[in-house]
């Protein structure tokens, strides 16, 4: 399952997702989607922490976060 | 009692509200018959404006409703007072505001939004004479606005013009009654005079109001509750052909609401000649009429009750009987554009009316109709 | 599959989605615009503090006038300006509702300033989420109330100057003085941590009803990035570097306090 999930067809690659990573870790896509944008994707899942930043400042609420299950006996 | 005329094609609508009122025969004055009616006929919240002539309905049920547990407010404005009884019908509630000519035209955008969105209310306008800032004596200028649309857009309003305190006292109730059956605002349209003038009507005291009916009104939009699916009170359609078919359906209700047409008739039988009026010129009308037939001659009164409906089809049944109509208003010829549209030519309609807060006596109009029969 | 595979399939939760109150419906706004940030919190809140069964939210003109598509509860699309009126009077008929406003600043801060004023001072209990982008956006650009002075707009093509039209209103400040307020806050949404915040004025305008405490109102510093045109980073910026200058953010009433731990 992805960090990041980007709803591909939800984003206007306004690029605020991009902007306030703090891993640097998304991009703009070089190709459009089907609305005619270039949609954000995670290039660096390795990076990527699941800080949900990303889809805090998404406006299309096109971004859904998943991150490891913290366990518990740790 | 009058003779009320039955609707020869229509069918006479059954108006709870219009069942004999429990109370007592007692002096009252017509805006406070307007605010007892209000409350007997469901009333939930009342939000209004003061403006005169008609400030006597929102000081009294400023003491009232609260006592009985329903909801008052002053409102800012009369654009604020429409907005709350757009918020208020939109939940499901009974609302009412009151005002006269210059508050009503402040109402008017968000009239058009009520309408739009196919809500019922109930809004009450004692006349004034204007245009403009006008004064505040009666009139019946806002026939126009009440009955031909006054806001923006295809839609229309139940008008009821009451022409005595019984009336007045009864009236709100049954435009609560429309409003709810047919999903859309409903005038009282009366007049300065008819505020303020005191007569004997069998209203009922406070302790005897029934509480506001418990009504099911599955579109409203009361917080979804356990309800599986969201309501919206809307007027914004921007597809063309979605406004399109919105209109025909607002249309349709209009059409189904025609059956309410309602109006009084006096002496009608052997009447040569009839004056037409509403309200309180139908008052002095009928003085004049009745003044007329002791001097023997054959003159009668018809009277609209509901200006939109308009009897159309009665007046012009009564037109291929009768030698001429004079109109008679409290304005420069408003209501007097109907009669000549149901007539359609086959008899002459005249037209005597003062602008302005004049109230021409009954000799007055006796004379115009003398005039008419030579 | 060996057991020692399964072991290395890390089980992974969900920790940031759409909120329930949302519709699935895609937000017609433009690219960048913040209209979508505050419906998302606007939503988060309704969840949050359970509201769905019990919430009227009363919709603007403007930008937003389609906002009732995209959310789950009731909702009324008043006329211009109007959304208090409508609000109050879905409050006092029946008080257990929760009932919001969203209004941008033509809408709240010039067409419907009456409306706005009398609710604060009546303090309807009812919480208001104001929009400040200083700018007519769905009309084309025109000048708002809320238009800083040299901003140009299509009807200020020169920038707008005090001298012809005054200065830009702030709403806080001026609701400020009035006691039917309860909460009052002003924040940018330019930043996760303004977020942050954001949520936290949101909280307490929402407790403000719940708590029959008076009106609550959050006026957030959004971006116009099409009608400023900006790109929506520079849009941003724009309100860190300027807008923040004429709209200082921060706390301007709190009758509301802080819930015991």
């Amino acid at each position: 399952m992805e960090k990041v999930h980007v709803e591909v067809n939800r984003c206007k690659g306004c690029g605020l997702c991009v902007e306030f990573c703090p891993r640097h870790c998304l991009e703009l896509a070089a190709e459009l989607n089907a609305i005619g944008y270039h949609p954000a994707r995670n290039h660096d899942a390795e990076k990527c922490t699941s800080c949900a930043l990303c889809a805090d400042m998404c406006p299309e609420g096109a971004i859904t976060i998943h991150r490891k299950k913290r366990s518990k006996s740790a | 009692m009058p003779e009320t005329m039955t609707p020869t094609k229509t069918k006479a609508s059954t108006v709870k509200s219009d069942a004999p009122p429990t109370g007592r025969k007692r002096l009252v004055k017509g805006n406070e018959a307007l605010a007892l009616g209000a409350l007997a006929g469901g009333c939930e919240c009342f939000f209004g404006y003061p403006i005169t002539p008609q400030n006597e309905i929102p000081e009294l049920l400023s003491g009232w409703m609260p006592k009985l547990g329903r909801v008052f407010l002053q409102a800012e404005s009369e654009v604020a007072s429409i907005n709350m009884l757009y918020g208020a019908s939109a939940c499901g509630h009974r609302a009412m505001t009151s005002s006269s000519s210059p508050g009503i035209s402040l109402m008017m955008e968000g009239l058009s939004y009520i309408a739009g969105a196919q809500l019922p209310c109930v809004l009450i306008n004692v006349m004034r004479g204007g245009p403009g800032l006008g004064n505040i004596a009666p009139s019946q200028s806002d026939y126009f606005q009440a009955c031909k649309g006054g806001g923006h857009g295809d839609y229309r309003c139940i008008v009821l013009a009451p022409w005595n305190a019984q009336e007045m006292f009864e009236f709100p109730g049954s435009a609560f009654e429309l409003a709810d059956r047919y999903r859309m605002p409903v005038f009282v349209l009366t007049d300065a005079v008819l505020g303020s003038m005191l007569e004997p009507a069998t209203v009922p005291d406070l302790e005897q109001l029934p509480p506001p009916p418990k009504m099911d009104k599955p579109w409203a939009t009361t917080g979804r509750g356990n309800r599986s699916h969201k309501n919206v009170a809307n007027s914004l359609y921007l597809v063309p052909e979605d406004l399109t078919e919105h209109n025909e359906r607002l249309q349709a209700g209009y059409r189904e609401a025609l059956r309410e047409v309602r109006y009084d008739t006096r002496y009608l039988e052997d009447a040569e000649y009839v004056v037409a009026a509403f309200g309180i010129s139908a008052r002095v009308g009928y003085s004049a009429v009745n003044m007329l037939r002791k001097q023997g001659l054959k003159v009668g009164l018809f009277r609209p009750i509901t200006l939109w409906p308009f009897p159309e089809k009665a007046l012009a049944e009564l037109a291929r009987k009768v030698k001429g109509i004079l109109t008679f208003e409290l304005n420069c010829g408003q209501m007097v554009e109907d009669v000549r549209l149901a007539v359609n030519g086959v008899c002459p309609v005249e037209f005597y009316g003062v602008a302005g807060g004049v109230l021409p006596a009954p000799e007055d109009v006796a004379n115009v109709v003398r005039k008419m029969m030579k | 599959m060996r057991d020692e595979d399964i072991a290395v399939v890390e089980e992974m939760e969900c920790v940031f989605s759409r909120p329930e109150a949302l519709t699935d419906k895609a937000f017609h706004y433009c690219p960048g615009c913040t209209h979508g940030i505050v419906h998302r919190l606007v939503a988060e809140m309704i969840d949050e503090f359970k509201l769905m069964d019990r919430t009227v939210g009363v919709c603007p003109v403007g930008c937003s006038v389609l906002m009732y598509d995209y959310f789950e509860c009731d909702m009324i699309e008043a006329s211009h300006g109007r959304a208090p009126a409508v609000a109050t009077a879905v409050k006092r008929t029946d008080p257990n509702r929760f009932v919001f406003t969203y209004q941008g600043d033509g809408d709240l801060a010039s067409i419907g300033m009456a409306e706005t004023v009398h609710a604060a001072a009546r303090g309807d209990r009812i919480t208001i989420f104001f929009i400040n982008n200083g700018i007519y956006g769905m009309t084309g650009g025109q000048m708002a109330p809320t238009t800083l002075i040299g901003q140009r707009a299509t009807t200020s093509p020169s920038g707008r100057d005090e001298r012809l039209t005054g200065a830009p209103i702030g709403i806080c400040e001026l609701l400020s003085s009035l006691k039917g307020v309860a909460y009052l806050a002003r924040v940018p949404l330019t930043s996760p941590k303004n977020l942050k915040d954001a949520r936290k004025h949101m909280r307490k305008a929402i407790r403000a009803q719940l708590e029959d405490k008076g009106l609550g109102l959050v006026e957030f510093l959004s971006t116009c990035p099409v009608q400023w045109k900006m790109e929506p980073i520079a849009a941003m910026k724009h309100i860190d570097e300027n807008v923040v200058k004429v709209f200082p953010p921060g706390v301007f009433v709190d009758c509301v306090g802080d819930l015991q731990k």
